[in-house]
């Protein structure tokens, strides 16, 4: 199952490849990472999702809070929680494709943010199921280029991982 | 304020830190380092033969006391060649800060001289390293780097020092600090009472309880809270590979290791026992066999303070997270107020399962057949001449096995050997190590013809600081682990498994000033044997030609249950 792990840790050198090293050390998996600063620059904040049986993702949770820079770690797929990715998304738009491609970028409430005569660039946010569901719509004959930043994500309500 | 200079920080911070002893090799990036360490008395400095030898002298050093020891290696090759002793104590859970030489700051990252990244060649087996970035950090890091590697769940860790941070002209204040506070880290001091209470309650409850201790119970310094809760309940205890002196080893209570070459009576024990108290130990592949099919009628209390290691391999019907010494006296005390005693009747029929187990095989090994020694002869007979109260640090392989099998440790602390890791060459420069802090007491090395010489040129390092410790060697002329899997596994097809070419041992060590002693028979080892620990002095080697037909037995069979064992070479359970 996919789980969304969110790391709060030291804004250190070497923090972030301690993360990633114990993810091939152990042989976890990583879908998406995505790493920053936060509003104290002291701490960055660090969300991985990773796919594993409860069991795997027990020893995620666990060898992750064992690093000595990490404050703390939450598993947002336990409760109610809001997820967000970006893309961006460089398409080849001539002809009949340029008013398809505007059509179909207001349907998923994108936006152009570079135009040329040949080609559109779409910024898309949403859960990753639907930034993989608007490429499926255009089509992969179209796409020049696509990057992502992988999921950020915060549980909903009172809830936070702070200090 | 005290000015010093970053490489007089780093020696000034050991010293107050409280450092006897520093394990080394110099080079090009420690030289200031070197000669701060040479202008002063506090700190000594051991010179090894190889960086490896220096990080087991600070992890043996460390595993005899509980506290962190401290190797010094230089950049590039001298780092690398200190990553299997990292490596080593980082399996074993064992505290060992090792300060390693780096380039100038300025050269980091353009392939200079004797350059290795270091942090990152290490990052898998260190419990935390550090980058020293600012010559003033220096006192902090030593600080946290000794925190960090004792407290918790103890490891080792890297110090990375470049060389100008250390630079003699560069002055700055110096002040050690008392205490080092790390908001993302916070080891637990105390397990939860309720799981404690449950835990009781299911052990009072037990009919078939055995407690199953390993290295965390010698690292938490918790033997003797856990000799008395055995006690208090009556209960069988086996110890693992690690756990070793846990218990004493000549107690009725304790039915011996258990797992992989664990005893009959233990394996047997775990499979048929009903409740299971695990201390200090983590369900490794070579205690539990196939985890399928591991001790089905058992449930599980597991104590340890990692949390990491509860639930990692077998899952835990009581999982407590805490120190074994405050979750085990909790249980004593809870134990003695408690109206609920454990049934006898329950208790005394299984104390009589296990002593028939005992009785069927009970460590035997065949001595009819042969006119060769066996292996096994030789450990009982250290035994003997030693009291069972040396230190005994082991190398890797069957030797080993037999060392753990049949010396018989009454004490903590005295079982040197890696467990985890399987590190042959730990043994000799371990022994050193031990031997120079406790010099007077009998420090043995057990080892064999192949381990011995992983590590072999650390005789001249014996010669330089006269460590008279004792070298058992048990020589089959065979890598006799592999040979035996090769036996049981590949129709005796022996590749690669000879030690063809051997040197003469004794000529070898007579060469570095040492005694050599070779015994062929086993009617000459007791006076012999009696001879080479009656010179105090000296550091004896002997070469003891042993059976090289020996197997390890019981060995259980691969992915079966605890109890799927061979007995000896025509037995199987």
């Amino acid at each position: 199952m996919r789980h969304i792990i969110s790391v709060l840790m030291e804004n250190e050198p070497g923090a972030l490849s301690r993360v990633v090293g114990l993810f091939s050390q152990r042989n976890f998996n990583i879908e998406s990472l995505t790493v920053a600063p936060t509003e104290d620059s002291t701490l960055s904040r660090l969300t991985v999702t990773t796919i594993g049986s409860d069991r795997v993702i027990e020893q995620i949770t666990k060898q992750l809070n064992k690093l000595i820079d990490v404050v703390k770690v939450v598993d947002l797929t336990e409760g109610d929680h809001v997820e967000r990715e970006l893309m961006m998304i460089k398409l080849k738009a001539s002809g009949q494709m340029r008013a398809e491609i505007k059509r179909t970028a207001d349907i998923f409430r994108g936006q152009i943010i570079d135009v040329t005569p040949t080609t559109y660039t779409v910024q898309l946010t949403g859960a990753s199921d639907k930034l993989d569901a608007f490429i499926d719509t255009l089509g992969t004959a179209h796409i020049m280029e696509v990057v992502r930043t992988g999921v950020s994500g915060l549980s909903r309500g009172e809830k936070v991982l702070s200090l | 304020m005290e000015q010093l200079s970053g490489g007089e920080m780093v020696i000034r911070a050991l010293r107050d830190e409280g450092v006897k002893h520093i394990y080394g090799y110099p080079g090009g990036a420690l030289l200031h380092i070197y000669d701060a360490l040479f202008q002063q008395d506090d700190v000594q400095h051991v010179l090894v033969r190889h960086e490896q030898a220096a990080t087991h002298m600070a992890d043996a050093y460390a595993r005899a006391t509980g506290k962190a020891g401290v190797a010094l290696v230089t950049s590039g090759p001298g780092a690398t060649n200190a990553v299997t002793g990292i490596a080593t104590a980082y399996m074993d859970s064992i505290p060992m800060v090792v300060i390693t030489g780096q380039v100038m700051s300025t050269l980091i990252g353009e392939d200079a001289f004797q350059e290795t990244d270091m942090i990152g060649v290490s990052r898998p087996v260190v419990k935390h390293s550090f980058s020293v970035q600012n010559p003033e950090e220096i006192p902090s890091i030593i600080k946290k780097a000794f925190h960090i590697a004792e407290s918790g769940r103890p490891g080792p860790v890297v110090v990375d020092v470049p060389k100008d941070m250390t630079n003699p002209t560069d002055r700055f204040n110096y002040e050690y600090p008392k205490n080092i506070k790390l908001r993302s880290y916070n080891p637990v001091s105390r397990g939860h009472s309720g799981q404690i209470k449950k835990a009781i309650d299911m052990v009072l409850d037990a009919k078939r309880l055995v407690i199953y201790s390993g290295g965390g119970v010698i690292l938490g310094d918790a033997s003797q809270e856990l000799t008395e809760l055995a006690q208090l309940l009556n209960a069988p205890v086996t110890n693992t590979l690690m756990g070793l002196g846990g218990y004493p080893g000549t107690d009725r209570q304790f039915i011996g290791m258990l797992g992989m070459h664990g005893s009959y009576e233990a394996n047997m024990a775990m499979h048929h026992a009903d409740l299971i108290l695990a201390v200090g130990a983590r369900f490794d592949d070579r205690v539990t066999n196939g985890v399928d099919k591991f001790c089905p009628t058992a449930k599980i209390i597991h104590v340890d303070i990692d949390p990491a290691s509860i639930s990692k391999t077998i899952k835990a019907d009581v999982p407590i997270v805490g120190p074994a010494k405050h979750v085990l006296s909790e249980m004593v005390s809870l134990v003695k107020n408690s109206k609920k005693q454990p049934e006898k009747g329950a208790i005394d029929a299984w104390w009589k399962q296990i002593d028939e187990w005992r009785t069927r095989h009970g460590g035997r090994y065949l001595t009819d057949d042969s006119e060769k020694m066996k292996p096994q002869q030789v450990i009982e007979m250290l035994s003997k001449v030693t009291g069972g109260d040396a230190y005994i640090c082991s190398d890797v392989g069957q030797h080993q096995m037999f060392a753990a099998q049949y010396y018989k440790f009454n004490k903590p602390n005295r079982w040197i050997n890696s467990g985890g890791l399987g590190t042959m060459g730990f043994g000799l420069p371990a022994a050193m190590g031990v031997k120079m802090n406790f010099p007077d007491e009998e420090v043995v090395c057990v080892t064999g013809e192949g381990s011995i010489q992983m590590n072999i040129q650390e005789l001249s390092t014996i010669s330089q600081y006269n460590i008279p410790l004792k070298v058992i060697c048990l020589n089959n002329q065979s890598l006799g682990m592999v040979r035996q899997w090769q036996d049981m596994n590949y129709e005796s097809r022996h590749s690669h498994s000879y030690m063809e070419s051997l040197p003469d041992f004794i000529k070898l060590v007579e060469a570095y000033g040492h005694v050599g002693m070779k015994v062929d028979k086993y009617e000459d080892l007791e006076a012999a044997m009696t001879k080479a620990f009656a010179m105090k002095d000296r550091m004896v080697f002997m070469d003891i030609t042993v059976d090289p037909f020996e197997h390890v037995y019981p060995m259980q069979v691969p992915r079966g249950s605890m109890r799927d064992m061979w007995l000896s070479k025509t037995e199987r359970t």
